[in-house]
Order: structure tokens, then C-alpha cells, then sequence
């Protein structure tokens, strides 16, 4: 079997806030009062949800009306296999849903129990309201058929997080929907190039392999595959020792979200005795204020039962003692 | 092959704050579209096409944010386009509406950028781990403050000429209403003793993270002669590098150099420094108001730090750079190099108020973003180029 690249989760998330301003805003603020608003536009059609500016002449709007919590299927797509987080967790259709006084349509799930039969276009439609409402799209907790609802509720999925009013909490049902919070989550499976799992699988033996390009002889680490300069393919592989020097560096004194090292900590370009790049890595086993452009450094590894296929199997770098390299020696690498 | 001549008719921005939770995303456009029109005095139906410009989605979490933004930019029925070169987008988005207007396809583009930080985390989102590297990431400020040290080891500059950067801009901030940061008792001293974040870089010598938009609109010369007083668009480059090579010179970066080689080169400009009234660079952190000094000429190499601290790019110097107060006092990223090129253009058309460069004929707008790879600016001037 031919050598496969490795791959690895890469999984990223952050709680985004919206600010929805005066329009949506009053739209979330009715939902939690389990109404619904559109916005009238300039040519007098009724958009629901609302629009912040007309579709036809831009001109910002802000005459928002009552609609009804029922209204007609004008055409839906089946969900046989329902997602994480998405409104109802049995089969379902995602509709277009055209509410009793809008012009418009608005997507949302029906629930017809996970019978797809029952579901068509033309179909009447009536809102499920959400247990405690919040001031958020999903204060619909999904539609179901005015004839014939299914018998049970729908299993939904977590309520999304509480909106925020300028004065939560007050019980005021005039306090307004300012800001709304959006989970964003990202699951990525990153592969490494066949370059890249190379050194990597060579790291997990304790070696540093790069890659010498043939046309300008310089020595990448990690190697690329091919010369960003000369566009050639890089196939001579070259084994570096574990020393060389810093270039230059920043010391990391603040926190920050998603940080892995406490701070303070130096994080530092260190260039390997026979490289032509340097790659960025911490330098501990002085003082920070100790860590110099040009100090000679060497790789302190982690216990080889830690190694794996990674650049942390080296913890840090740290000073051998030497004398310090001379500014010129490495002035053309920074 | 000729451009047509090309001029800004009107600027407009918002009042840059860390949290606008006043305004929707296309609130907040809206906000600096309206006072661009204005200032223009064009309305809807005088726009031939809309070019917006934002950084990484991430910093939103919002993909394609421009299909949504349609409605809020009168681009329906018109042609749309988004621009994306992290943070020098501001720039090369309003690169990219002078192009349709110099190339001759449109007369009026609006052209808006924008980033409302608030609703994410910058640093979060520049800092994301990859698997098999290491964890030492932190932030655009942990990315360039090795850099500033690289710069320091080789012009052996002052260590106080930073600050020295940080109070000037702050200080004309503070005569800028729309900036962020408006803060008029700043002094070197007072810099110099806030934290060290990203050592060399302190706090104080650190950019805010703001919510912001700015809009402009780009006509053709018929339009230009009809404006009261445009911003005429004398040379436009963009020039591009990638982050790492072996040899890269991370400090004055080759793709920098080229891009203010050819804007120099299309205006007949020989002597930047005595040639050019004004500059609005890109200037996150403190340092880099010398580092690009030198690379887009202003200065010999290892030189720009001598300019800076004689005082020669304060508001009364030979070359007043940032006088809006810059990206260190107001960065909604996506916005901060648009905004750079609108207040180049203001101080040309005499627009700029309490920070007003007297006499200013000839500006520069000027933005960088991802590793210094992306680099886009532009000289506008008061008079029509011939
Ligand atoms: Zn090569």
C-alpha cells in the first residue's frame, strides 16, 4: 500500500453574538411574546421574517405588522436524517413557509411524526411554540399539519442560548431583543501533505527530516514538497540535528482565549544548524529576559514513551551554552 | 495600456466603537453608505456596481456575508462583488472599485468595508491550532512582535521611538470625532509605561479592536469634474508575497517594496518624502510606522525610526503620517485599510476638520495584511492627473 498522508481532527467553535438591530430586533422581542412581525415593504408586500432595508429601493424600513402563526407550505425538501442542533430530531421537512397576511416566505421545519407522506405543498401549517421562549428564531420550535398533527411532540434539540436585552431580567415586556448568540462549530479532518507526514513520522522516531531544494539548494524544515521560490519538486530529504540558534522572538506576556501555554512564555524563531528557514517554538531553561537573537539553542525532547507525530514531541528549546552566533551569520534569515 | 481617470466623490465612516450593539451588521454599513452618498451627493440610482471588502470570516463567524448585506447596499440588480485579502482589504477593495471605473466598464461604484470585532474574537480566530504544530501562536501581535525586534536589532533604533509613534497617533485621534481612541494626554512617557503584551510591544503600542465601517464612492471623470472638490486617483499597485520562503525579509518585505516602486513610477513621483504632503499607513503596532517608512521609500533602510523621532511625521512635520489617529486609534480590520485611503483622500479635498493637513495637495493611502504579504495603496491628489 502506498505510503498515506496522516490526517487529524481539527474541531473549532466560538459563541458568535449578533447585535440584530431595530428590525429583527422587534422581531425576536414579538417571538418571545409568541407573535409574529413581518415589515412592510415599499411596494406594500408584507416580508416576514422582516427585512432591515427594501429589496427594491434600499430604503430602510420600520413599519413592522402582525402576522398569523398559521400559514401555507409553498414548497419543503425531506430530512430523513436530521442533524446535531437542527430544530426536530425525527425525520422532517425543511419548508417554505408562506404565514396568513406575508408576502413572503419563511424556512422552517414541519414535524409530521417522521412520515414523509404527509407533508405537501399547498399544505395549511400552524406554529408549535417553543416551552419558554427567549427572544430567538427558535422560540418556533418547528410547524406541524392543522389537519391531523402528529400525536406526539417532536424531540428537538437543546434550547439555543438566552438572547440578551438592555435590561435582562426586568420582566418588561417593552425591553428589546439586542443581541442574539449563534454556536458556530467546525469539525475538520486536516491531512498533512505527504512532505509534512514524512517529518512527521520521522519526528515520532526523534529525527528531524527537511527537504533540500535541487535548484537552489536551500534546506526546508518542515519540507513542502516543492520550492516556494523555485517551484520544483523537493524530494531530497535531509536529516538535521537538533541544535541551532534563535533568530529572533517575542515574549508572550498576555492571556488570551484558546491559549495553550501560560504565558509568560518566549515564543521564538529557531533556525536548525543546517537549515535555510526557521520555524516558530518555545525557548525555556533561562530567565525570559535571558533569551537572545542569535543564542545557540538545542531541542529538550519529552519522555520517547510521549512521542508521537507531532512537533510538541520537542518541549522546548533551550540554551546549550555556546557562544552566541554572529549577527551577520543569520541576519539574512529574519 | 491608459487607465481612464478615476476620482473619489464623497467618504463616509461610522463612529468606531468596541461594541456598536446598536446596529446590525448591515446597520452598521449602512451607517458609513449614507454619509459616503452624501458626501458624494449621488443617491441610489446613480451606482452602477457595489464592492465590499471584510476580513476573514472567522472574525464573524458569518460565511459570504456579502450575499445577506445585498439588500443593505442597493446591490440588487447591480453588480456585487467581495474582495478578501485579510487585513489590507480595506485597500485593495477600493482598488478594485477604482479598477471598474478606470478600466472604463462603470462611472459610479460604491465601494465599503467593514469588521464588527465585537461579535467574535480576533485573537481566537488568528490563534487556532493545527494539529502536528505547535501551540505558540498568539495573535496578529505574537505574530509581528519578532519581526519589530528583527527591525530593532538592524536600525538600531531608540527603543522610545515606538512610543513615540503611539502618543502621536493617539493624540491625533483624539482631534479625529470618529476614532475609536481619542486620547489627547497620552504622552511618550506615559506609552512607555504601560505593559509589555507581545514584548517589544506594549499595550499601548497595540491597535484597538473596534466595530466600524467605511464606504466611498469612485466616479469617472465626467464625475469628477462635476464634484466640488474629488480626491483625483493619481496611481493605484498591489503587489503580493507568501508568508515564508527561505531569505524572506520579513522586515521590508520585497512585495512592499515593488508595490511603492510602481505607485511612485505611474505618478512621476522621485522624492516621496518632499513630493508627498500626507500619509495614511497602515500602522497597527507602534514600529511599523518606521518599518514602512522605509519600505515604501519615505526613507533609506534603517532611516524611517530618524524620521519619526525628529518629529517629522507629526501633524506639523515634513510628512504628517496618520493624522486621522490610524489603525492604533480605530480598527475594524476589514475597514482600517479603506479607512487609510478615504483619509488620504479627505486631506486632499479639504474635508479632514480639526486634522487637516495645511496645504495637502498629494496623499498617500496605504494597507497591509495576513503575514506583510498583501500589500495595496494608492496616491490621490487635488489636482486632475494630466
Ligand atoms: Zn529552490
Amino acid at each position: 500500500m502506498p505510503e498515506q498522508p496522516l490526517s487529524a481532527p481539527l474541531d473549532i467553535g466560538f459563541d458568535y453574538t449578533r447585535s440584530v438591530g431595530p428590525v429583527l430586533g422587534r422581531f425576536m422581542t414579538a417571538l418571545a411574546q409568541r407573535r409574529v412581525l413581518g415589515v412592510r415593504g415599499s411596494d406594500g408586500r408584507v416580508h416576514v421574517p422582516p427585512v432591515e432595508y427594501d429589496p427594491g429601493t434600499a430604503e430602510p424600513l420600520d413599519e413592522l405588522v402582525d402576522v398569523a402563526a398559521e400559514g401555507t407550505v409553498v414548497s419543503w425538501s425531506w430530512t430523513a436524517d436530521p442533524l446535531p442542533g437542527q430544530p426536530v430530531q425525527r425525520p422532517f421537512a425543511w419548508a417554505l413557509i408562506r404565514l396568513d397576511g406575508a408576502d413572503t416566505a419563511l424556512l422552517h421545519a414541519v414535524d409530521t411524526g417522521g412520515e414523509p407522506t404527509s407533508v405537501r405543498s399547498g399544505q395549511r401549517v400552524r406554529i408549535r411554540w417553543a416551552d419558554e421562549p427567549v427572544g430567538h428564531i427558535r422560540d418556533i420550535a418547528y410547524f406541524v399539519p392543522v389537519t391531523d398533527p402528529p400525536a406526539d411532540a417532536a424531540p428537538t434539540a437543546p434550547a439555543p442560548p438566552a438572547a440578551t436585552s438592555p435590561e435582562p431580567g426586568t420582566g418588561d415586556d417593552t425591553a428589546s431583543v439586542d443581541t442574539v448568540i449563534t454556536p458556530v462549530h467546525l469539525n475538520y479532518t486536516h491531512s498533512a501533505s505527504l512532505e509534512e507526514s514524512r517529518y512527521l513520522r520521522a519526528l515520532a522516531d526523534g529525527r528531524l527530516l527537511g527537504q533540500r531544494c535541487p535548484a537552489c539548494g536551500k534546506v526546508y524544515i518542515p519540507p513542502r514538497g516543492a520550492c516556494p521560490t523555485c517551484g520544483v519538486p523537493t524530494t531530497d530529504e535531509v536529516e538535521l540535528p537538533d541544535t541551532g540558534i534563535v533568530t529572533t522572538f517575542c515574549i508572550v506576556n498576555v492571556p488570551f482565549l484558546g491559549q495553550r501555554i501560560k504565558p509568560p512564555y518566549v515564543g521564538a524563531y529557531i533556525l536548525l544548524d543546517g537549515a535555510d528557514i526557521p520555524f516558530l517554538h518555545l525557548v525555556l531553561g533561562c530567565e525570559v529576559s535571558e533569551v537572545r537573537m542569535g543564542m545557540r539553542v538545542r531541542a529538550a525532547w519529552k519522555p520517547r514513551d510521549e512521542w508521537s507525530t507531532t512537533l510538541e514531541n520537542i518541549a522546548h528549546f533551550e540554551p546549550t551554552g555556546e557562544a552566541d552566533a554572529p549577527y551577520a551569520s543569520y541576519a539574512h534569515h529574519l | 495600456m491608459a487607465k481612464q481617470r478615476a476620482a473619489v466623490l464623497g467618504t463616509g465612516q461610522t463612529h468606531h466603537r468596541s461594541k456598536r450593539t446598536d446596529v446590525s451588521m448591515p446597520g452598521l454599513l449602512r451607517e458609513a453608505v449614507d454619509r459616503a452618498m452624501v458626501d458624494a451627493d449621488v443617491g441610489w440610482s446613480d451606482i452602477d456596481a457595489v464592492v465590499v471588502g471584510k476580513a476573514p470570516d472567522l472574525f464573524e463567524g458569518v460565511m459570504m456575508p456579502e450575499l445577506f448585506l445585498a439588500d443593505a447596499l442597493g446591490a440588487n440588480g447591480k453588480p456585487l462583488l467581495r474582495v478578501h485579502t485579510a487585513g489590507s482589504v480595506g485597500g485593495s477593495t477600493a482598488l478594485v472599485a477604482a479598477s471598474l471605473v478606470q478600466s472604463g466598464v462603470h462611472r459610479r461604484v460604491l465601494t465599503v468595508a467593514f469588521e464588527k470585532q465585537s461579535e467574535s474574537n480576533a485573537m481566537w480566530a488568528l490563534s487556532i491550532r493545527v494539529p502536528f504544530t505547535m501551540p505558540v501562536g498568539a495573535g496578529a501581535g505574537g505574530y509581528f512582535a519578532p519581526h519589530v525586534r528583527s527591525y530593532l536589532r538592524r536600525s538600531g533604533a531608540p527603543e522610545h521611538v515606538g512610543a513615540v509613534v503611539a502618543a502621536k497617533d493617539r493624540r491625533n485621534g483624539a482631534l479625529n470625532p470618529h476614532a475609536h481612541l481619542r486620547q489627547s494626554d497620552i504622552t511618550v512617557d506615559s506609552v512607555r509605561a504601560s505593559q509589555m503584551l507581545w514584548d517589544p510591544i506594549r499595550y499601548d503600542e497595540t491597535c484597538p479592536s473596534s466595530d466600524g465601517a467605511c464606504a466611498m464612492v469612485i466616479g469617472d471623470e465626467r464625475a469628477g469634474d462635476d464634484s466640488p472638490a474629488p480626491a483625483w486617483i493619481h496611481a493605484t499597485a498591489m503587489r503580493t508575497e507568501p508568508t515564508t520562503f527561505a531569505g524572506r525579509d520579513q522586515v521590508n518585505p520585497q512585495a512592499g517594496k515593488d508595490a511603492a516602486t510602481e505607485l511612485w513610477r505611474q505618478a512621476g513621483i522621485t522624492d516621496p518624502l518632499s513630493q508627498v504632503d500626507t500619509a495614511e499607513i497602515y500602522v497597527p503596532f507602534s514600529w511599523f510606522e518606521p518599518m514602512w517608512l522605509e519600505n515604501l521609500g519615505f526613507a533609506a533602510d534603517g532611516e524611517g525610526w530618524k524620521l519619526t523621532e525628529a518629529g517629522e511625521t507629526a501633524l506639523t512635520g515634513r510628512l504628517p503620517v496618520n493624522p486621522s489617529g490610524g489603525v492604533l486609534s480605530s480598527n475594524p480590520i476589514g475597514a482600517s485599510g479603506m479607512l487609510r485611503f478615504s483619509e488620504a483622500a479627505k486631506q486632499v479635498m479639504g474635508r479632514a476638520g480639526d486634522y487637516q493637513v495645511d496645504g495637502a495637495r498629494t496623499a498617500l493611502g496605504h494597507a497591509y495584511g495576513g503575514g506583510s504579504q498583501y500589500f495595496s495603496m494608492w496616491l490621490v491628489g487635488a489636482v486632475k492627473p494630466t
